[in-house]
């Protein structure tokens, strides 16, 4: 029952809630992370700042992989629904790169889904960031080790 | 089982595809080919751009039928393989 979208066009936060909770009301809270992109990405070492991000994906594999990783969601936490929607293609600074909502009857479920489900995307969906500067040169981002510990502390079964 | 005449699909994803100068490619596996492993061995022996994106393997991530898969993974004609860095998504 997840909701799962890999587009270009930008999203609208409210209208993606709104369409999650209609006609429900054992909904008793959402969660919601947006991620956006930074004047500096990467891992903060960039020279200047980031003119634009281009966001490369394994069209196929990654509605595959995302719908595992919601189904793990849905098992891991008594949720009651979650919608991921991420970006691809070129993005400049402030833009929207990804929605995560997860709603459940009290907080904490969807709290930790949503905390899990961006952490499990990024460490675990085939997308890769390009960076491009001002003066046209572009660096492919590289993968943080932080996030793998993100990741990680997740980790029962996967 | 598909004959071993049929080909595998090769996909590669951002410094690899730039690297390889392609984003896909039909091969039919030499029989000595039984592993991704075995595979990235024969890319690499093309040398230029698929030398130079093959290089570090220990940075090379890859998915066999659009799973993530280790370079010890079987693969057999028909497959499709894709070559790819850490993902950084999110």
């Amino acid at each position: 029952m997840a909701t799962i979208k890999v587009q270009t066009e930008d999203f609208d936060v409210s209208r993606e809630i709104a369409a999650l909770t209609a006609g429900r009301s054992d909904i008793g809270g959402i969660g919601c992370f947006v991620g956006v992109v930074r004047e500096r990405a990467g891992a903060d070492q960039a020279p200047e700042p980031v003119a634009a991000m281009t966001l490369e994906h394994y069209p196929g594999m990654t509605e595959r992989a995302i719908a595992r990783i919601a189904e793990q969601a849905e098992q891991r936490f008594d949720i009651l629904g979650c919608t991921v929607i991420h970006r691809v293609g070129t993005l400049r600074t402030g833009d929207n790169i990804v929605l995560v909502l997860a709603v459940s009857a009290h907080r904490q479920p969807a709290l930790d889904a949503t905390a899990f489900l961006i952490d499990w995307l990024k460490t675990k969906a085939p997308f890769w960031k390009r960076e491009e500067f001002a003066d046209g040169s572009g660096a492919w981002v590289d993968a943080r080790e932080a996030d793998d510990a993100a990741a990680e502390r997740w980790s029962r079964d996967g | 089982m598909n004959a071993p005449t049929t080909p595998v699909t090769i996909l590669y994803f951002a410094w690899i595809r730039e690297r390889v100068g392609r984003s896909e490619e039909s091969l039919v596996l030499p029989a000595a080919i039984a592993t991704v492993a075995d595979l990235i061995d024969h890319l690499a022996e093309r040398g230029g751009g698929y030398a130079s994106a093959f290089v570090t393997r220990r940075t090379i991530r890859c998915a066999v039928n659009q799973e993530f898969a280790d370079q010890s993974a079987a693969i057999a004609p028909g497959d499709e393989i894709a070559f790819f860095p850490p993902v950084t998504g999110g």
